[in-house]
């Protein structure tokens, strides 16, 4: 903890787990879609089901999926915005039985044909908590710098990518791997100290089986 | 390097090294996140910016809330600050500038969590307030955001800053005991005296429950926002006055976390009790949400 944990983050209000975590769980999904969506279809449970509308839930949402950082002025705006741009959207409320109590499940369609579904909770004080990426189960809080590494479940991808990052002096905190079935699509989770470059970003993308990598920055 | 595990100790630190508490924090923060202190300066002036500017479109008489259940306060409270009230200008222009942020924040507009959203107003109900009255420069109100950061601290790591975790007690009693400490150092106490408004500040608000109607960070939040800036303001006065609080600081914070561990869960941001369970809380609830 430093004093900007205390005085901060910026943001746009009105609550930093109804609103702050709301834009960085509609921001994940976007980055995870790899392009400008076109499509949003929004499933909202729990206590976010019952009072999206007072919070602005579903401004911040989109907002994220356009983009934006969580204090970004446009955000109460986000609506109006998505129908100049061209993103449709809609919201649900059905619960999803065992989530956490404030739990988004995002489906998204890209104007180039890509498509994600991200689930996650925002967990309170801005952080969130994404436990679904396509269908693969996923943990990360966001509170680290974060590398989300698609990629097809083939030998040797692990350590390629893990060697880059070794040669780029990234230190690993935490690495989790996720695959719903052999030789299929899978994910890494890694969680890093210290921030990561473009760079390392750029040269994982490129490696042998590697679908997108995506940076979640920590809060 | 500091623990922040005890107001006292920083209070201390501070006298014994003959600098003020913001001085000793910023030096200390540069040196905890290995950032230059012209850096953590800079970025804490960007906060300070925030608040102003939150200040200024807070006053705004058109503003409402997402909800429709808020907004306009700040202005009614501007134009009355103008006449004085009962007691003076500065105070009511205080009120205005909390209430003002406050609204702001419910509008979605871009505030800085000090040390959470709801709480929001009362640092630039006090801080700003001494900066636009004319009370000190722009330096000094930067370096006092360090000691009330230096506060918060503190208190969120032995007791809570989380309205769910400690009640209202732990955001906006956290907030007021923040500014309290910023107020004395930026009217020339002592960091002892910084130390006595922060217990003042805590005491008063000990037992303040979290129970906002509907869950929205509005009714009765704004408000109690206000009245976190004035006991801020009179706690700072009576420990600049020599008034000494006869509980010291660190053991009004535990006190406040065994309150708010034996606050019951409905009285902790659930909305299930106190003002949000009123027949008017109701009321509300459903002309915002519909029957859910």
């Amino acid at each position: 903890m430093n004093v900007f944990d205390i005085i901060g983050p910026v943001m746009i209000g009105p609550s930093s787990s109804h609103t702050a975590g709301a834009v960085r769980l509609g921001r994940v999904a976007w980055k995870i879609l790899g392009e400008r969506a076109v499509q949003a279809r929004i499933r909202l449970s729990g206590s976010f089901a019952q009072t999206w509308r007072g919070h602005g839930t579903d401004k911040a949402l989109i907002a994220g999926i356009m983009g934006m950082h969580s204090d970004d002025e446009r955000i109460r705006r986000s609506l109006t915005l998505a129908g100049e741009e061209g993103l449709a959207y809609s919201f649900t409320g059905e619960d999803i039985p065992g989530a956490h109590p404030n739990t988004a499940r995002i489906h998204l369609k890209g104007e180039n044909g890509a498509e994600c579904v991200v689930q996650g909770a925002s967990i309170g004080g801005g952080n969130i908590l994404v436990t679904e990426i396509n269908g693969m189960e996923v943990s990360f809080t966001g509170q680290y710098n974060t590398l989300m590494v698609l990629h097809h479940d083939k030998p040797g991808t692990i350590a390629a990518v893990t060697n880059f990052m070794a040669y780029s002096g990234t230190n690993i905190g935490n690495f989790r791997l996720t695959r719903p079935r052999k030789g299929g699509e899978a994910v890494m989770t890694i969680e890093v100290d210290g921030d990561v470059e473009e760079n390392l970003i750029q040269s994982l993308r490129i490696l042998p089986n590697v679908i997108n990598v995506v940076l979640i920055r920590a809060i | 390097m500091l623990e922040y595990d005890s107001i006292a100790a920083i209070c201390e630190a501070a006298e014994q090294q003959q600098v003020t508490i913001s001085a000793l924090v910023l030096s200390d923060q540069a040196e905890q996140t290995e950032m230059p202190e012209e850096a953590l300066y800079e970025r804490m002036k960007n906060s300070l910016y925030v608040m102003q500017e939150a200040v200024r479109e807070g006053k705004n008489p058109d503003l409402r809330s997402t909800s429709g259940l808020t907004g306009g306060d700040a202005a009614r409270m501007e134009a009355y600050a103008a006449g004085g009230g009962i007691t003076g200008t500065f105070l009511n222009h205080a009120m205005a500038r909390a209430v003002a942020v406050s609204e702001y924040n419910a509008a979605m507009g871009r505030i800085v969590a000090s040390p959470t959203a709801g709480s929001c107003g009362i640092l630039p109900g006090t801080v700003v307030t001494m900066l636009e009255e004319g009370r000190c420069d722009e330096h000094a109100a930067v370096m006092a955001l360090f000691t009330a950061g230096a506060i918060g601290m503190v208190i969120a790591q032995k007791a809570s800053i989380a309205g769910a975790q400690g009640g209202c007690q732990a955001e906006c009693g956290s907030a007021s005991a923040m500014a309290a400490a910023a107020l004395v150092e930026l009217a020339g106490g002592t960091p002892a005296q910084a130390a006595h408004a922060c217990a003042m500040a805590i005491k008063n608000q000990l037992g303040l429950v979290c129970d906002p109607v509907a869950g929205l960070v509005e009714i009765p939040c704004i408000k109690r926002n206000v009245s976190g800036a004035a006991i801020a303001f009179t706690s700072a006065e009576m420990a600049l006055a020599g008034v000494k609080s006869r509980i010291p600081v660190d053991e009004c914070v535990l006190a406040m976390r065994q309150v708010g561990d034996m606050l019951p869960c409905s009285l902790k941001e659930t909305s299930k009790a106190g003002l949000a369970a009123t027949p008017t809380g109701l009321r509300l609830k459903r002309q915002v949400f519909g029957e859910t």
